[in-house]
């Protein structure tokens, strides 16, 4: 084989490879990712039951309730609206009535979400950034969920100002 | 006083380094070979400082300094020492006095170590490392100066996050950095060939131990992180295609491809343009993965910075130190000579499939990862990238690979006989059916892909035992012999092998842990039994307990199987009233290679705690294998011919090569 024959070989190949992992990306592109939504957008555009979507808000106060055999149920709002949601299964450490949620899974036939993943991909100083742009859209934002003191600390109060 | 003098000896560390970044070039174009040795003190000297800068943060942390901002916000005077210390690079500032200092260490071990490169290489490579430290060192000046003192200095500080309370912190951010930062040592090199206009095989040659020495770090650094995440995290996941998982991942992927295709310059003297690109690459995804991490762009575990004037600043490091590599790489890389000729099939050829894949792999993730990113600012629309789309497209691109890695080391340079090497791997092909078979036969009825892959996994490993098989001449003559071949063979061939056997293992573990993983999930009371796998626990009972900065609610369970104890496990649910945070730390059960997982969830009213059980089946060969791995790249990394300057080390290679055949 002359150098040029081999060269072209090679880029055969290549192009092969990448061919293939072009049609696996977007394939994969089309059947496996999820969008986020919020309960004012799920009830903005009429999601339809069992199509996949991740719901992010805040967990309403005084929503959680526990059932038996690790059935939990609770409320996701961001001031527009609100959804109910259902899940099974143990819930993340930093889950709390008042905070940022995200959770992952459908709507069912009853309006209600049914979770297959609850999230809490955050400190709690830390507000999951999904929730916090749509609670800034929906001008619910205020303005110490962000900040890492309003948090029950003895000490932090006199030293805000210094901090940042 | 402390603050402040950790605070001056990094502004000196940058001046230091604003030297190195001109002086040395200056002197390289005059041919000054004065000028071209300031790199090396100035090197040295930047480690010093630096090193006092980071001494210096550490000893305000271990001494709950709370008038710095710094220790206020993520020390406590109860915690332990070994997180007081560990807690330094717990937090953005210190994380990134981390990387620069472990930046400076690299440097300066060129520096010192580096006697036996060219003059004008030596001070080109310290230069462009200087650039980079420069960067960032004004970046934590700027924008992340850890050592700000607070106006009215606070009794008790805020803690750590819990859940980086854990000895996992202590290791895996300084390996995954070793690993990162270490690659700036290939990207300098690369950055010095093209602005010399000359490279050869002797430059691949001085750039591979330090490649090998960063991917060592870099697994290892992975595996760590990964099996910190397993444990820590309370879920029982290894790896969650998370966007910082996947910033390490990606440095990982390319930089084994720079591995592989530095061996092809160093034996051979081509694909010299590619190996430039490829180390330009592998330092920009470790850039990039510092951006992902440290912005705070992301909505992940990791992401503790959340400050937009940070990210501005590296992405703005970003893109002047890749947009300006890789013009420069477009301006001068054709002016590189082409390198030596070779068939498809052959050790060069197999070397480029892999860099192939590779890389290739390596952009699936890299999409996976900013494909988000990127949609979300051209049209607002917020999608997640999750596990699946990984799955899909990761997964097939590593197959072939896998297939392929048994190959390689059985073809000859420059042509080989691929009927020839499959020959030699029937033992391994055979091995590989068997495999199949037995996994088949045992879980009747179940999942199809899973005992293939365990098969491929299987040809994998006995690949590389076949190889040295092969090259000992195994069973074909005299046994004594044999061993005194296998003495003979070079430290790289055996650590191509246990690198290359490593991923089989990795391999089993991932499938046996994903496709047999039982678990139990449901509220226990006291004396209430759970069966998992054969296993009966029974929880005994629940104790509350004080820590040092934190109360814990510890479960007691005895582990039964066929009516014998087995041992007792206790998991616990902690409480952090610092920062009224909690962290579940799971309890581990090690049997063999299998571990049976516990962690708890809430209690509820009537005395009931949730909890969650696992038992996860060969789950630990997920980190031997990167283990094997690393300890494969150590063995190629002592290898006599990798050292550079030892007496005619060309000849003695061939030797050693004949030798072997």
């Amino acid at each position: 084989m002359t150098r040029k024959q081999r060269r072209l070989t090679l880029i055969g190949c290549a192009l092969v490879v990448l061919a293939i992992a072009a049609g696996l990306v977007l394939n994969a592109l089309r059947d496996s990712i999820v969008f986020f939504s919020t309960p004012s957008m799920v009830a903005e555009k009429h999601l339809g039951a069992g199509k996949r979507f991740r719901l992010g808000g805040l967990v309403e106060q005084g929503s959680l309730k526990r059932g038996d055999n690790l059935a939990v149920t609770f409320t996701v709002g961001d001031g527009g609206a609100t959804l109910p949601v259902a899940y099974k299964g143990i819930l993340p450490d930093l889950f709390r009535e008042g905070q940022g949620v995200v959770a992952e899974g459908a709507l069912d036939a009853d309006g209600v979400f049914r979770a297959d993943t609850v999230l809490a991909k955050h400190d709690e100083t830390y507000m999951p950034k999904d929730v916090a742009d749509a609670l800034k859209k929906q001008g619910h934002w205020k303005d110490d969920y962000g900040k890492p003191n309003n948090m029950p600390s003895a000490s932090a109060a006199p030293t805000q100002g210094a901090m940042r | 006083m402390i603050a402040e003098s950790g605070h001056y000896a990094l502004v000196l560390a940058l001046a230091l380094a604003l030297i190195q970044s001109i002086v040395p070039i200056v002197g390289a174009r005059w041919r000054d070979a004065a000028l071209m040795n300031v790199a090396r003190s100035t090197a040295l000297a930047q480690l010093l400082f630096v090193g006092a800068s980071f001494a210096a943060l550490v000893t305000l942390h271990v001494t709950s300094d709370f008038s710095v901002a710094n220790v206020y916000e993520n020390s406590h005077s109860l915690k332990p020492l070994l997180y007081k210390i560990t807690g330094v690079w717990g937090n953005h500032e210190g994380s990134m006095l981390l990387w620069v200092s472990i930046l400076a260490l690299f440097g300066g071990l060129v520096a010192a170590f580096g006697n036996n490169l060219p003059l004008s290489l030596r001070a080109h490579v310290l230069a462009v490392q200087a650039w980079v430290a420069s960067a960032f060192y004004l970046f934590i000046l700027i924008t992340s100066n850890p050592f700000l003192r607070l106006a009215n200095p606070p009794l008790e500080g805020r803690d750590l996050n819990p859940v980086l309370q854990d000895i996992g912190l202590a290791v895996h951010p300084p390996m995954l950095y070793l690993g990162y930062v270490g690659f700036s040592i290939s990207f300098s090199f690369a950055v010095a060939a093209l602005l010399e206009g000359k490279i050869d095989a002797a430059w691949a040659r001085w750039v591979r131990p330090w490649t090998l020495m960063a991917w060592i770090f870099l697994t290892l650094g992975i595996a760590m992180g990964s099996y910190w995440a397993y444990y820590e995290l309370g879920w029982g996941g290894w790896w969650f295609w998370d966007p910082v998982e996947n910033a390490s991942l990606m440095p990982w992927l390319a930089g084994t491809a720079l591995l592989h295709s530095a061996l092809v310059m160093e034996k051979r003297n081509a694909l010299k343009v590619w190996t430039v690109l490829l180390s330009i690459l592998t330092f920009s995804l470790s850039l990039l993965g510092t951006f992902l991490v440290r912005s705070g762009v992301l909505t992940s575990v990791h992401a503790f910075a959340t400050d937009p004037t940070r990210g501005v600043f590296i992405l703005l490091i970003l893109f002047v130190f890749i947009g300006g590599s890789l013009s420069l790489y477009a301006w001068r890389a054709p002016a590189l000579k082409q390198g030596g000729l070779f068939a498809p099939i052959s050790r060069e050829g197999a070397l480029v499939l892999n860099n192939l894949l590779l890389t290739t792999a390596c952009a699936t993730v890299f999409i996976g990862t900013l494909y988000p990113l990127a949609l979300e600012v051209l049209t607002g629309e917020k999608i997640s990238v999750g596990a699946p789309f990984f799955n899909f497209t990761f997964a097939p691109l590593f197959v072939p690979l896998l297939l392929a890695v048994p190959f390689g080391p059985l073809l000859a340079w420059k042509r080989g006989d691929l009927l020839g090497a499959a020959q030699r791997l029937m033992v391994a092909g055979i091995a590989a059916l068997v495999a199949i078979a037995v996994v088949l036969a045992w879980t009747y009825g179940g999942a199809t892909l899973a005992p293939l892959a365990i098969g491929l996994a299987a040809f994998v490993i006995m690949g590389a035992l076949c190889d040295l098989a092969e090259r000992i001449a195994l069973f074909r003559i005299p046994l004594s012999l044999s061993l005194r071949r296998a003495r003979g063979l070079p430290r790289a061939t055996w650590g191509t092998a246990f690198a290359h056997a490593g991923l089989g293992v990795a391999l089993i573990g991932i499938v046996c842990e994903t496709t047999w993983n039982s678990e139990y999930i449901g509220s226990m009371k006291p004396d209430d039994v759970a069966k998992v796998a054969g296993y009966e626990l029974r929880l005994d009972g629940l104790n509350p307990r004080q820590g040092p900065n934190f109360r814990e609610m510890v479960a007691q369970f005895t582990v039964t199987r066929d009516g014998d104890k087995v041992s007792v496990m206790t998991p616990s649910k902690r409480n952090f009233t610092t920062r009224g945070a909690s962290t579940t730390e799971a309890a581990l059960l090690t049997r063999g290679a299998s571990q049976l997982y516990i962690s708890l969830g809430d209690t509820s009213a009537d005395g009931a705690i949730a909890v969650r059980i696992y038992h996860k089946p060969l789950v630990l060969m997920i980190w031997w294998g990167p283990v094997l791995m690393a300890f494969g790249g150590m063995l190629s990394l002592s290898d006599r011919r990798l050292r550079v300057g030892a007496p005619k080390p060309a000849k003695s290679a061939a030797r050693a090569l004949q030798a072997a055949e």
